[in-house]
């Protein structure tokens, strides 16, 4: 479980940035990654692998090891330690390989 | 047609070495162009400096702000800088004019785009070490590094049930920015031998020139005063159904198990090569890192014409060895393009050089004591090796024995390394793997065959592209004359 330092926890109570993981209300701090919005939520995992279909998390934050990969606003295989949330985005699990889109 | 962007000087990585690049190249009056993958500059070391939430500046520490003094000249040199750009192809062949250099490929939130560069630096420092371990894939472990780009970027700090796990500075630097920032992990696992001191001391001359010396004992003894810390671990796991649930170690015969939530590992950092080697520069395995390394000399200069390397990613030496051989890169390629003369690359570029062989003083020392044991670099059994294409370290073992002789033809086999990282999870575990079993060493092993595009693109990304008039032809039939 990762927690906010208090000085953090307070810029989301003030300018809270809200958006939805799984369907679920969350709000985070403006300049947050996604991956950092869904650790500080609890979700330690993100997606499915598509090999053996087993849950894993953020590894390496950092853009090079590709285990945070979710669906952001319909679109899947997104890093989610590279990309910013923004409000209303729509972040949900990646559930294996991704399909190929019309 | 969209225009093609133009520059003398193109620098990929904003961290120490590419800030510091720019902003020599351009004060040299160099049209410079820095493309970062991250939104901010800083590198991983000075991640989100700019903009950190954690603004108590005895939290991440003096050395982390020393970041800020990059960033200032940097935004007054002059060099254009455009953060959140990945580069995924470097190729010298394609230009329609060979005197306007590389052609360079990139993406901008999901868009790609070309350049063209008369010389590129690539400063794309470090990534950490993998750390193959059973259950190292479960939710709840990741990196020491990870967690401090946590901390730094957003402000977050795991709970009391952490555990840091493995060897080198980093492990107690996070555990002692955690403890200023008033958490204290459950404990340190330490894996480095016992018998390493021994090992390291004949280097210990060096060591204690070290400018690191006085704050590296400071920072240890207070995170010994206040963390439990566990000595000579010979075997670590990661324990769980689908997430992280325990870790359980063995130190001096004894094996024991705790109850956690988060695990950090850690044992070194390796340079992020992948963009060096797709572009062809050459590569040697370093002994004592036990890591691949470009082939760069003392300007930074590597066997591919007009692309040099500077920082981390030409080999491990720190934040303040970057930040110079930076410069150094710097004023190099201002020679090179007919800025400055070579009497004055010589002149302007002493300082820096000064700086450089003070910041490396000591690393041999660090680099002995703290070189990752062979159980935790080559493991066995079911552990996962290649956590994209989930590959076990018996598969890799057994495919050895079938007779495959090195990472290229594991591929085919395997699949091992051909997933999303693109093998920098796997690379040098493969490589060592294999050297193990065939009872040869890495170099004659070899490495993977790294190719552009060196991160995952999609085919509409790159079908996006602005055309050329010349390529628009190779593709369209024309209508036949009446």
């Amino acid at each position: 479980m990762f927690n906010r330092l208090p000085e953090t926890q307070q810029a989301v109570t003030k300018r809270p940035i809200a958006l939805t993981i799984n369907g679920l209300d969350v709000q985070c701090r403006e300049g947050d990654s996604v991956a950092a919005a869904l650790i500080a939520a609890g979700f330690n995992e993100c997606r499915d692998t598509a090999v053996k279909e087993v849950p894993r998390g953020p590894f390496c934050m950092m853009g090079v090891c590709y285990d945070c990969l979710v669906m952001i606003d319909g679109q899947p295989n997104q890093q989610a330690c590279m990309t910013r949330v923004r409000a209303g985005m729509k972040i949900e699990r990646q559930l294996g390989a991704r399909e190929v889109q019309p | 047609m969209i225009e093609i962007t133009q520059c003398d000087l193109l620098i990929v990585g904003a961290g120490p070495a590419g800030l510091a690049a720019a902003t020599t190249a351009a004060q040299l009056g160099i049209e410079t162009l820095l493309l970062d993958e991250q939104q901010a500059p800083g590198g991983q070391i000075y991640r989100s400096i700019t903009e950190t939430p954690v603004q108590n500046r005895a939290i991440l520490g003096e050395d982390y702000w020393h970041g800020a003094s990059l960033v200032e000249p940097f935004k007054q040199s002059g060099a254009h800088y455009q953060p959140g750009a990945t580069v995924w192809a470097i190729a010298n062949h394609t230009a329609p004019d060979a005197a306007e250099g590389f052609e360079v490929g990139y993406s901008v939130a999901g868009q790609a785009r070309m350049l063209r560069a008369k010389h590129i630096l690539l400063a794309t420092g470090a990534q950490e070490r993998p750390f193959p371990i059973p259950g190292w894939t479960l939710p709840g472990v990741m990196t020491a590094g990870a967690a401090q780009i946590l901390l730094k970027s957003s402000g977050m700090v795991a709970g009391q049930r952490t555990v840091l796990a493995g060897c080198g500075p980093l492990l107690y630097l996070v555990a002692w920015q955690y403890l200023n920032a008033g958490i204290a992990v459950e404990a340190i696992l330490d894996t480095t031998p016992s018998g390493r001191l021994t090992k390291a001391l004949p280097h210990a001359w060096g060591f204690l020139r070290s400018p690191y010396l006085a704050k590296g004992l400071k920072l240890l003894r207070e995170v010994k005063s206040r963390v439990r810390i566990i000595k000579g671990v010979t075997a670590l796991e990661a324990l769980g159904e689908g997430k992280l649930e325990k870790v359980r170690y063995t130190a001096g015969g004894k094996t024991e198990t705790l109850a956690i939530d988060q695990l950090l590992l850690h044992q070194g950092v390796i340079p992020n090569i992948n963009l060096a080697q797709a572009a062809g520069v050459e590569q040697r395995w370093n002994k004592l890192l036990l890591c691949w390394e470009p082939i760069v000399d003392a300007w930074g200069n590597t066997n591919v014409e007009r692309l040099g390397i500077a920082g981390d990613g030409g080999g491990i030496a720190g934040a303040l060895a970057a930040e110079n051989s930076g410069r150094i890169a710097a004023y190099d390629v201002a020679m090179q393009l007919g800025v400055i003369a070579l009497g004055q690359r010589d002149a302007q570029s002493a300082p820096a050089r000064a700086q450089l062989e003070r910041a490396i003083r000591g690393r041999e020392f660090f680099d002995t004591l703290y070189q990752a044991p062979d159980q935790f670099r080559m493991p066995t059994g079911d552990t996962v090796v290649c956590r994209c294409e989930e590959i076990t370290a018996s598969q890799v073992r057994e495919t050895v024995k079938l007779g495959c002789p090195g990472p290229n033809q594991m591929k085919s086999f395997l699949r091992c390394g051909m997933g999303p990282c693109q093998g920098r999870f796997c690379s040098v575990t493969v490589t060592e793997m294999i050297a193990q079993e065939r009872g040869v060493s890495p170099e004659e092993v070899g490495h993977y065959r790294l190719r552009f595009p060196t991160k995952p693109l999609t085919l509409g990304e790159l079908a996006a592209l602005p055309q050329t008039d010349d390529s628009r032809k190779a593709v369209i039939r024309m209508k036949k004359p009446v």
